[in-house]
């Protein structure tokens, strides 16, 4: 029956909401900058030399190993000193808690370890987000672009690339009445 | 077919490098059912390697959703797995309740797991039934292509739209259930299971079908989970994970069903989890039409998303303003980011919306299945005959809009 197992894995959550955070503060000290409850589940930021082994002590956990890789992707905050993010999201499904890791890098300097050592399903979601924000992902062994064109120039989620307005008149386009 | 699969390379004499063939499979190959383009480097009929490239319909979608209003992203989500829209159409309205703390009526969650399953149906009917195609078996093909025809109008009854249905609304549905909807409803559950079950005697224990597919591109459950598989293909491999049962929404912890297992991974054990699911499917519709409160109405009370009925519009103050702010997507979003994921018919299809609390998201990531599980693919196949590579991409459930998004 459904419900039981349900019942058990918000246990297991709030407990790791509850211990996660600690855990993790007390083996990496200053490297966690932040670590708060959203929604229900765990977000840590970290630095970014220490993204890697974050994920890795994870990943190695005896109680409860985060070995599966929900996903990988990234985010522009133009505002912040440190203006990219990737965001990772893992789960455990031995007890069934879920967890979020950012880190943040500038665009000048965009450079954060690879996962694809961890998880080779980290390859596509990592080429994804090098493709949109051109964060590099060092010891990848495949950084090209994946759904855009190869000879594009720009890394398009970025915010400083706006979508065409839709009210702009100086566009003439007889198929589409503009 | 399968003997020769797996041929031990040592004994083979490997040519030189230069001896090898590369073939494009692709972009517009008929047997690939979309644009899918793989480089194979061939050793005669033998796949040696497998170089994918996706992105031939990619639209942007991410980009799309950052200057679209929160009730103007479901039509981008119908496009993703446009074989199970309704599936994403829900998916995105329960991330933005989840974010705005929106709760809703028993009654509404158990009308969205009925139109849920009932894509989950629709999706893996094309599936199954493709993979039958793709064996030499067109009859089944046509005989369940009949029953997602009664699903399309049984969406049809309820949305007006068929296969982009843009379906439900943020809080709810957009009109009440027509009774003839429900009609049609009880009648597929009437006939479609023979269908289903004919369908199972053409192919399940079919000599043919059985030496095509037992052992044709088979994953491990190790590598799978490694690879972030998700949906029936990781369950075919033996991981029992459901996010219908890890983390239970829109009241699925109500329902009693069963999560099937495969064990080889191959072809035949994921045709075999899908056909099964439909089988499940059909009892959680059944339950939730048992189990349907009466009361509760089809949608949650929440007028700053959920447009008012036009008679109050044109008759009140209040009804006016709330539908002013959601047509002119003025509409206030809490600051806030959430993960919500729903099974979709072919894995974890998760939302990852980060709202700075303007009209639009900031951002707005899908966690598309196919996507995360086709890198794969060239595993699968190497080593494989082209024809295997064939039916191991239809049997794997790549839709091209979710790949590409």
């Amino acid at each position: 029956m459904a419900s039981k197992d349900d019942s058990k894995g918000m246990n297991n959550q709030a407990q790791a909401n509850e211990k996660l955070p600690a855990l993790l503060v007390s083996a990496f000290g200053e490297d966690i900058t932040e670590a708060s409850i959203n929604h229900g589940i765990p977000v840590f930021t970290v630095h970014r030399n220490a993204y890697r082994k974050v994920v890795e002590f994870l990943f190695n956990l005896e109680e409860m190993p985060f070995r599966f890789l929900t996903d990988i992707t990234g985010i522009h905050l133009p505002d912040n000193k440190d203006d990219l993010g990737v965001i990772c999201h893992l789960h455990c499904l031995t007890s069934n808690v879920r967890l979020r890791i950012k880190t943040f890098v500038t665009t000048s300097d965009s450079h954060v370890d690879s996962l694809t050592p961890l998880f080779p399903g980290a390859n596509w979601m990592e080429r994804e987000t090098f493709d949109f924000y051109g964060i590099h992902f060092k010891g990848h062994p495949n950084l090209t672009r994946i759904l855009n064109m190869d000879d594009m120039l720009i890394h398009p989620l970025r915010k400083e690339y706006p979508l065409e307005d839709q009210s702009r008149k100086d566009k003439n386009d007889a198929m589409f009445g503009r | 077919m399968s003997t020769i699969q797996k041929i031990d390379s040592d004994l083979v004499n490997i040519p030189k490098e230069d001896a090898f063939t590369t073939l494009n499979l692709g972009p517009t190959h008929p047997a690939t059912h979309g644009i899918f383009q793989n480089v194979l480097t061939m050793d005669g009929e033998i796949i040696r390697d497998a170089v994918p490239t996706v992105g031939y319909i990619h639209r942007a979608f991410e980009k799309l959703a950052e200057r679209r209003p929160y009730n103007q992203i479901t039509p981008i989500t119908d496009r993703l797995n446009y074989c199970s829209s309704p599936i994403n159409n829900m998916g995105w309205h329960m991330t933005v309740e989840k974010l705005i703390g929106a709760t809703l009526p028993k009654r509404v969650e158990y009308m969205r797991v009925i139109i849920m399953e009932l894509a989950r149906l629709a999706d893996h009917i094309v599936c199954n039934s493709v993979i039958g195609v793709d064996t030499g078996a067109l009859t089944g093909f046509t005989y369940l292509f009949q029953h997602r025809e009664k699903i399309y109008e049984i969406y049809e009854e309820i949305c007006g739209a068929r296969l982009t249905t843009n379906i439900g609304r943020i809080g709810g549905f957009e009109r009440e259930w027509p009774q003839r909807a429900w009609e049609k409803i009880e009648q597929f559950l009437l006939e479609f299971p023979p269908a289903l079950k004919e369908f199972e005697k053409l192919l399940v224990r079919n000599r043919i079908f059985m030496d095509r597919t037992i052992k044709c591109g088979p994953i491990s459950a190790e590598k799978a989970l490694s690879y972030s598989f998700t949906g029936p293909n990781l369950r075919a491999a033996g991981v029992d994970y459901d996010v219908r049962v890890f983390a239970p929404y829109s009241s699925y912890e109500d329902f009693d069903f069963i999560i099937p297992v495969g064990t080889q991974g191959d072809t035949y054990d994921r045709f075999m989890v899908r056909q099964e699911e439909m089988w499940q499917s059909l009892s959680i519709i059944r339950q939730a039409i048992q189990k349907m409160p009466s009361e509760g109405g089809f949608h949650a009370d929440i007028p700053d998303f959920y447009l008012p009925p036009k008679e109050e519009v044109y008759n009140n103050m209040e009804a006016l303003i709330y539908h002013f702010k959601i047509v002119m997507g003025e509409t206030e979003v809490p600051v806030g980011e959430v993960y919500h994921c729903v099974e979709g018919a072919n894995g974890e299809l998760g939302f990852y919306l980060v709202s700075d609390g303007g009209r639009t998201p900031f951002r707005l990531h899908f966690r598309r299945p196919c996507f995360i599980y086709y890198q794969a693919y060239p595993e699968m196949i190497r080593g494989g005959l082209l024809s295997d590579a064939i039916l191991t991409m239809s049997s794997m459930n790549i839709i091209a809009g979710e790949l590409d998004a």
